[in-house]
Formats: structure tokens, sequence, C-alpha cells
């Protein structure tokens, strides 16, 4: 069985759509991440597949102001990936946006490619905004960023941040959400990917993030709990932090209940898929589920 | 003198993973702390074994070594166990304050160390912590060479008292000590004797300097000596200044920064007692990059042929007489052909 890996040159526009629109968006993007992890042999499946539809709202939904011609905009809002583990799925959306071609994603986490296995600002990738891989320190940096614009310019740009759940275990998590609430950065949006996966296990037998909307609430957040699989509740969502935003209200935090795996069927909600690429036989079943 | 030969490939982090599980069959006390990384770094093996001295405590590397020091002052011996790219930096406060200053007895192993964590890149491959840990008052600091030194060193710290850490890594790596060698904390084994250079290296840089040895034989007919330091604090500085004294020139070799690790601990030793021209292989002040592990090895030069290179140009500097003229060439030019 051998596969072959193309990249169609497809790109997708920043606008306000209906639900429907985001079948083909999502499945471009899950493919992307599939091909892209089976040639670079290594790397996460299960994150990236579990958060596409949140990340494509986010991109292409018209919720962010970017522009990928110009991707240093000064009145860009800007997106952080603090799980940079889950870089395929930032690395496709930033292809399909069109800050860099499609095809450059065959190059994922070899050696000098710009796509490193955890987002490297060393390398210069247009979109983004900061290293990350190292957990709890990307959404601080988002915090400052917000600060930044908040407190100090008093601008209208808007941060953006997607954090694990396993992720939220580390202190730093929790001393970012500190500073942010205790700011009121109503510029700020913080969305959980809330698989309960993380390497060992499930994330209430490894060390219980629970209860999380108490959490964020107690520390100052308007907190929205989504299924991060419905478009429409992830549009409302957007939407309800929008309205934060210009209400000069708390920042906000989406706990998205997503399934590791999402959209192929053999990995769906299974932990042993977090840090492990398809093989090429697996890359051919998942693609051919992903159509 | 007999080569030393291979007798196959396996992990260091495997034989962290083992040595834990003999110490824990053999000790009561021993306790191991998991950060979400326990089938990365091995601890599985104990956790599936003693799953009631396993301890849980999420991705919070910071919150792991307090707790364990914490377990320490309670008379366990804890072990915390993550990348060493979390294990000594993430946490790095608490090692320096809450362990070393209490001189509490814990233990961390320092997984997938250096270049050869490969396609991750540059965030978890940590090149540095070396020179922060060997500055640490109390702390011993262990690197070895193979999946079967790896398990003696981690048997062994959990029989000493005090701090430590063990830096290892993660892909399979020829094996060459034997199950019958000693192995003795601050003791360096000299693996090979010769008088006209002088390696010293730990980790994976050990077997590249056997290579480099039988290479210098070859080739030049150079007779060089290799010493596996592989304790880096407390450093074996009766082994390193008679080696000095015998060879006249000396290279270190590590699978770090050349800056502050092994490098600068044998520096500091030979400066004081007995100067010699060094040369210093490893990662050059740069970060890491994705890439397979030995691609990456190759890339920032960390072979035996950089070992054999800087050899020859140390003998060259000891035979113009004078330590401090320095003329910088190319590796390439000594391993032209090669
Ligand atoms: C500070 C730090 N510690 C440990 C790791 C290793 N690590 C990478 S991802 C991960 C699990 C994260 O779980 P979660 O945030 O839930 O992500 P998901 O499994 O859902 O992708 C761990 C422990 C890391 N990258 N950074």
């Amino acid at each position: 069985m051998s596969l072959e890996i193309n990249f169609s040159d497809k790109v997708f526009e920043n606008r306000k759509r209906n639900n429907s629109e985001y079948e083909e968006i999502t499945l471009t993007i899950r493919r992307d991440i599939i091909k892209s992890l089976v040639l670079a042999k290594s790397g996460h499946s299960g994150g990236p597949l579990g958060i596409t539809e949140v990340i494509s709202v986010l991109f292409f939904g018209g919720y962010m102001k970017y522009n990928p011609s110009n991707p240093n905009m000064p009145n860009r809002d800007r997106f952080v990936l603090s799980a940079g583990h889950m870089a395929p799925v930032q690395y496709s959306v930033l292809a399909r946006a069109g800050f860099f071609p499609t095809e450059e994603l065959k190059t994922l986490r070899k050696y000098n490619s710009r796509l490193q296995g955890h987002p490297g600002l060393d390398m210069h990738l247009p979109g983004i905004e900061t290293s990350s891989g190292s957990l709890g320190q990307g959404v601080s940096i988002a915090v400052g960023m917000a600060m930044s614009d908040f407190i100090i310019d008093k601008n209208e740009r808007k941060v953006f941040c997607i954090t694990g759940d396993g992720e939220l275990q580390e202190g730093a998590s929790w001393e970012a959400a500190m500073a942010a609430g205790s700011h009121k950065l109503s510029n700020f949006c913080w969305i959980v990917d809330n698989n309960d996966c993380q390497i060992d296990g499930r994330v209430k037998d490894i060390l219980s993030v629970y209860p999380l909307k108490e959490k964020f609430e107690s520390f100052n957040f308007n907190v929205i709990e989504i299924d991060g699989h419905d478009i429409d509740q992830i549009q409302a969502a957007f939407d309800k932090f929008n309205e934060n935003h210009k209400n000069n209200d708390l920042p906000t935090c989406i706990i998205a209940k997503t399934y590791m795996g999402q959209g192929v069927s053999f990995m769906k909600d299974q932990y042993n898929w977090h840090g492990n690429p398809p093989n090429e036989e697996q890359a051919i079943t998942a693609l051919s589920e992903l159509k | 003198m007999t080569k030393i030969e291979s007798y196959g490939n396996k992990p260091t982090r495997d034989g962290f993973g083992l040595g834990l599980v003999e110490l824990g069959e053999k000790d009561e006390r021993i306790v191991v702390i998991g950060a979400d990384v326990s089938g990365s770094v091995k601890t599985s093996y104990f956790r599936d074994k003693f799953p009631e001295r396993f301890i849980s405590v999420g991705v919070a590397e910071q919150n792991a070594t307090t707790v364990a020091v914490g377990l320490a002052l309670s008379g366990k011996v804890p072990f915390f166990s993550s990348y060493s790219a979390f294990a000594a930096f993430r946490n790095a406060d608490q090692i320096r304050v809450s362990i070393c200053y209490n001189e509490a007895n814990v233990k961390i192993g320092g997984g997938h160390s250096g270049l050869t964590v490969g396609p991750d890149g540059a965030t978890h491959q940590s090149l540095e912590e070396v020179a922060f840990l060997r500055t640490l008052p109390n702390m011993t600091l262990i690197c070895p060479a193979d999946f079967e030194q790896a398990k003696k060193a981690t048997v062994a710290m959990g029989e000493m008292v005090g701090p430590a850490y063990l830096r290892f890594g993660r892909p399979s790596v020829p094996m060459f000590t034997k199950p019958e060698d000693d192995f003795v904390i601050g003791k360096a084994d000299i693996l090979r004797t010769g008088n006209d250079i002088s390696i010293v290296a730990n980790g994976i840089m050990v077997w590249e300097s056997l290579i480099a040895a039988e290479a210098l034989k070859e080739k030049h007919n150079i007779n060089a000596e290799v010493i596996n330091c592989h304790t880096i604090k407390p450093i074996d500085v009766n082994a390193l200044v008679n080696s000095a004294k015998k060879c006249g020139a000396m290279v270190t070799a590590e699978e770090h920064q050349v800056h502050g690790g092994l490098s600068g601990a044998v520096a500091e030793v030979l400066a004081k007692n007995y100067p010699i021209p060094m040369e210093f292989v490893g990662v050059k002040d740069t970060f890491g990059g994705s890439g397979e592990p030995f691609e990456l090895t190759e890339l920032y030069g960390l072979t035996w042929k950089e070992i054999y290179a800087s050899s020859l140009l140390a003998i060259e500097r000891k035979n113009n007489g004078s330590s401090s003229i320095r003329k910088v060439k190319d590796v390439a030019v000594y391993t032209e052909g090669m």
C-alpha cells in the first residue's frame, strides 16, 4: 500500500458564514493534519483533530482581524496556540488562510522547516505570534499581549488563545487567569480544549482540573460552555465574546467540550492518540473517512 | 588494547525506568512522582509494578518538585521525572531553594535531553541544564553513557543521600558498558588509555569518542585516552589531572551547549591544577530545531568527526608549544577525504 500526499492550494476567506459552509473547511483541515503527520512520521494527531471546528470558525468566520498579505498589520488581532504540540492544526489553518503556500505543509517537523514540531518564532513563519510548546507559557504571553492592547494602548485589538485541559494543571495557567481576571481584560478570549485527554490518560484521573466553569468564574471570567464540534454554538460563543468586549465586561473563557481525534473513528476519544502520527495504512483509512 | 565493542542498542531512558523498578524492590521508601509523561520517561515501569507508590500530579513540574521535597522531608525517597526541558528549568527555583538549600533527598530524572529528542524541536531540546545544575551546592549530577550505566546510576542515586539529577535521552543508542562493570558516583571511567590526547565525554558522546580514538590511531598513530566522565558533579579531579599530565592536551565532548557544561567543569579543574590546550565539542551557542535525532547530531557537529578534528587541533597546539595561541581551522581541514 502506498500513499501519495498532495496538498490542494485551496484557501478560504475570513468572513461571516453559515453553518453548512464549514463542512468543506473542516474536512480540508483534518485532511491536512493527517497528511502532514503521516509525512512527518511523528507528532500529535488527537488534539489538532479535536479543535478543528473551533479554530476554523475563529479564522474563517470573520471573528479575527488579520491580513495574510500583511501578517504584521499593526491593528491585527492575535492568536496564540499555548498548547504548542497542537501545531499541525495551526499550520493548516494559516496555510488555508493564505499566510504561506499549502505545499509547505509537507515539511512539518523536518530539518530547517518553518513548520517546527512546536511553533518557533525563530523560523519566521507568517502568522506565528510566539514560540510555544512549554505548557502554560503561551497563555501568559497572550495575557501580556492583551494587557498591551487593553491597558497601555487602549485600542480595539483582541487576543485569542487556545490551551489544552491537561495544560491547566500547570500553575502558570492559573497565574495567567488571575492576571486576566483581575485586570478585567475584556479583549481576551481564552479557549479551553476540554477533551479530558492528556498523555498518561484521562484528565480527571491523572489530576482533575474540574469543575472548570466555576474555577474560571471565580477568577473573574465570563464563562461559556459549548459543544466544540457544534458550529452554531461556536459562533454564538464568539458573538458573546464580541459583546463582552464591546461592553468592556470581563475576559471570556470558552470551555469547548471536544473529543480528541474527532473525525477519525479509530482515534476518537482515545488518549493514546495524543502524541502519535498515523502510519500509512492508518492515514489511508483516516483520509477515506474524511470525505 | 582491546577495542570496546557495542553489543546492541537501547535507550538510556529504559535504563532509568528499570533502575527504578530495581530500587523499588529493594527499598520501600522509593516513591515516584508522575507529571503526565510516564510512558516517555519510563516511570511507567515503576507505576505498573508499584501503583501504590506512584503519585500523579499532572503536568505541573514546579509542584512535582516541591511535593517531592515534602515527601523527602517525611522520610521517603522521591524520584520525579519529566523531560529535562521542564524538569530542570520550569522548576529551577524549586530545585535551587527547596531541594538544594534544604539538602532534601530528592532525585530528578531528566529525560529526552539534548538534540536527540529530534522532531519536537527547540522547545523540547534541553542543551543548557548541566550549566545550571552543576553550580548548585549539594547537587549530584550524572549523565550516563548507555543503557546499562543509566540503570546502575539510577540505583546508585537512590542509594545515596542528598539531591541528585540524572540526565538521559530518548533514542536507542549503542550499549558498550557491561553489566559487570563498576559504577561509582564521582569516579570517572577510563575506557581507553593513551598519552597523546585525552578525550573526556559523557552521555551519547562517549561512544563517539571511542570511534574517534580508533580513527586517530588508524590514521595518525595517535594514542587517545578516553574518559567517560559520567558524573559532572562531584567531578573526578584526580582522573582529569592525571590524564592532563599524561597527554598534555584535552578535548571535551557532550550533547549540550559548549558553554558551561562538562566543558566548563573540566576547564575549571585544569585551569586551576594543570592548564593545557583544550578543545570543546558541543552545540555552539545556538538553539536546536526539528529533525531526526542522528541527522541533528551530524548537522550540529556532535559526532566522532568533530572529536577527531578537535583532537588534532589540540595536539597541534600542544606541539606548537604555546597553549595561548589558537589558530582556528575548520573541522573540514582535518576530516578531508574521510
Ligand atoms: C511544561 C511542559 N511540561 C510537559 C510537556 C509535555 N506535554 C506535551 S503535551 C502534554 C499533555 C497536555 O495535555 P492537554 O493540554 O490536555 O493536551 P491534549 O492531550 O488534549 O492534546 C504534555 C505533558 C510540555 N510540553 N510542557
